[in-house]
């Protein structure tokens, strides 16, 4: 029913962890995604790029469970989770940090934290990754007795990634972390993420920024109107004409 | 002076149990923002499971220590199953559909409660059964005729704690009742357990997140329909709580005392600021005493009438409720 994916350049092998076939996506009426298919390797860093509207968000929480797929398949590590809702998926190493990164304003920022690590029953372990959160994030400590509403928002943005990745995630989601935020924040939290990238956590990207993203990211699937258009290693798409025109404002 | 002091009592005490079932209202709200319409019928129901319990246990055991913990029990958990199957069958199927179709539920649910309990379904006996006690004893039931709907007409509550002065000052200027007491005592220890349940469990900061944004939570790996379960027992529960002391003092049980109870303590949910739990205990407890001071300085007619004035008031000067904020709409 589409057209065919126009490919860039060779993928950097990855042992497979995520692996998304034929998502659609329906809100009533409308098909926000009408066939995506895409895969994350185990370590790699994905971005999916593409216009407002195109259906980068609406992959992600479909990935998520926080959106029921209409048709498609998706499986992490090979085991089928499609019809699996989002609390189900975060014991199975999924972690998403959402739009507008959804912290809880009415609670404090350690509280916030710990409702990351809600699941995980090792207490003194998760301790130690609070510390590496603070660690990675050190103004995050300074306001840790704080509300988490009174943060400023490069620093929620920073509490929304620190929260996901106390549940010890495979799979790190993350939409748009650097909307609204100024240019030196949104390097800290890149250089951040490839940190943690290093670490073995893979992650699920989505920017509008395609600059920011596809420099950070090991391949690239740019989005058009819920439909995959195109893929390749982030290089490549960075230097392809057409994402230059559409995306860089050449 | 002493008059005064009479008030202020018998306003607490009425005031403590309007905050029990306000409190349902407010942790209801807080989790799913939806007023439950059918929580004072909730009530009610939970009133005649106690009813029902105390006349099966009989007029001896129903006023011994255990009695009374079986009755509460009964109720308690009677309800939290009540409340339990009406979140999961009325209220779920409509989570993600427009807000006014819950409320309206909700309204129908009242009625279908309020009035399907005037209805006089029984069944004539006689019924015998036994339950085999562990040492060889057995504790056995007879009953006439089994109830199943009560029927319209108000019935006596019975006396599972009987009256009696337990602080009297003066020639009986100031009387204090042990169930004044009593009630005061329950509905406090309740009032602080919710409060611990809620900032210092795992359960409670779960509620709080859930309470923020049900979908973000579930990010967290929450299991949000199990916790807005728990929340509807948990206020249905204090709400047969309420109702048993509300049934004590008021020595009477009708099918239509869960409306009027119900609006009494939703509006001390919205004078203190729906959503939040200390606003309801206070709302409920202003609400307690103006009632308390309108009947005692004024006019018994005059009680409904200045408890809504006392609300339209308080939603004036600040429309939030006294302890609510009004979130400005972020765009």
């Amino acid at each position: 029913m589409s057209e065919p994916v126009k490919v860039l350049g060779e993928r950097r092998a990855f042992a497979p962890l995520l692996t998304v076939e034929g998502l659609q996506v329906r809100y009533g009426a409308i098909q926000a995604l009408r066939g995506v298919s895409l895969q994350v390797g185990k370590g790699e860093m994905v971005a999916l790029i593409g216009a407002n509207g195109a259906g980068k968000t609406s992959t992600l929480r479909a990935v998520s469970g926080m959106l029921k797929a209409s048709a498609g398949r998706i499986t992490l590590e090979g085991k089928d989770t499609t019809s699996l809702k989002a609390h189900q998926l975060v014991p199975r190493g999924m972690a998403h940090a959402p739009e507008g990164r959804g912290i809880f304003p009415n609670l404090t920022v350690v509280e916030n934290l710990e409702l990351g690590a809600y699941l995980r029953k090792d207490t003194a372990q998760v301790l130690q990754d609070m510390e590496k959160g603070f660690t990675l994030f050190p103004v995050l400590k300074e306001r840790r007795r704080q509300l988490a509403g009174t943060l400023s928002g490069g620093e929620q943005q920073m509490l929304a990634i620190a929260r996901a990745l106390l549940s010890k995630p495979q799979l790190l989601l993350l939409d748009e972390p650097s909307l609204g935020l100024a240019p030196q924040v949104t390097e800290t939290i890149f250089r951040t993420l490839r940190e943690v990238n290093a670490t073995g956590v893979s992650v699920l990207l989505v920017e509008q920024n395609a600059h920011l993203a596809l420099n950070a990211a090991h391949y690239g699937y740019v989005l058009e109107t819920g439909e995959v258009v195109m893929a390749g290693p982030g290089k490549a798409l960075l230097d392809s004409p057409e994402v230059r025109r559409a995306y860089l404002g050449e | 002076m002493s008059q005064l002091l009479q008030h202020l009592i018998n306003g607490l005490a009425s005031g403590t149990i309007y905050a029990l079932v306000a409190l349902g209202y407010t942790m209801v709200y807080g989790v799913l923002k939806l007023i439950n319409f059918a929580h004072g019928d909730v009530m009610m129901v939970g009133v005649y499971m106690g009813y029902a319990s105390a006349f099966a246990l009989g007029r001896e055991a129903q006023r011994s220590l255990w009695g009374v913990v079986v009755i509460f029990a009964v109720a308690m958990g009677g309800c939290a199953l009540l409340g339990f199957l009406i979140e999961r069958f009325a209220y779920r199927p409509l989570r993600e559909k427009p807000r006014l179709t819950a409320l309206i539920t909700a309204i129908g649910i009242s009625f279908a409660l309020s009035y399907g309990f005037q209805l006089d379904v029984s069944f004539d006996g006689p019924f015998d059964f036994s339950i085999a006690g562990r040492r060889g004893g057995s504790f056995d039931f007879h009953f006439d005729r089994l109830v199943l709907l009560p029927g319209a007409s108000p019935r006596a509550f019975p006396e599972i704690i009987a009256p009696t002065e337990w602080f009297i000052l003066g020639d009986r200027d100031v009387v204090l009742w042990n169930w004044q007491v009593i009630s005061l005592l329950i509905a406090v220890s309740l009032m602080v357990a919710l409060q611990f349940l809620v900032y210092r469990t795992r359960f409670g900061k779960a509620m709080r997140a859930v309470s923020w944004d049900h979908r973000t939570a579930a990010l967290m790996g929450i299991p949000t329909d199990r916790i807005i379960s728990l929340t509807f027992m948990l206020s249905s529960a204090l709400a047969a709580g309420a109702g048993l002391l509300y049934a004590i003092k008021d020595t009477s049980v009708t099918p239509l005392m869960g409306l009027y109870v119900g609006l009494k303590a939703f509006v001390a949910a919205v004078i203190g600021g729906i959503g939040n739990v200390p606003g309801a205990v206070v709302g409920a407890l202003l609400l307690g005493l103006v009632e308390e001071f309108v009947v005692g300085y004024a006019a018994s007619t005059w009680r409904d009438a200045v408890a809504f004035g006392f609300l339209i008031l308080v939603l004036l000067v600040k429309p939030g409720g006294l302890f609510g904020r009004v979130a400005a709409e972020k765009v």
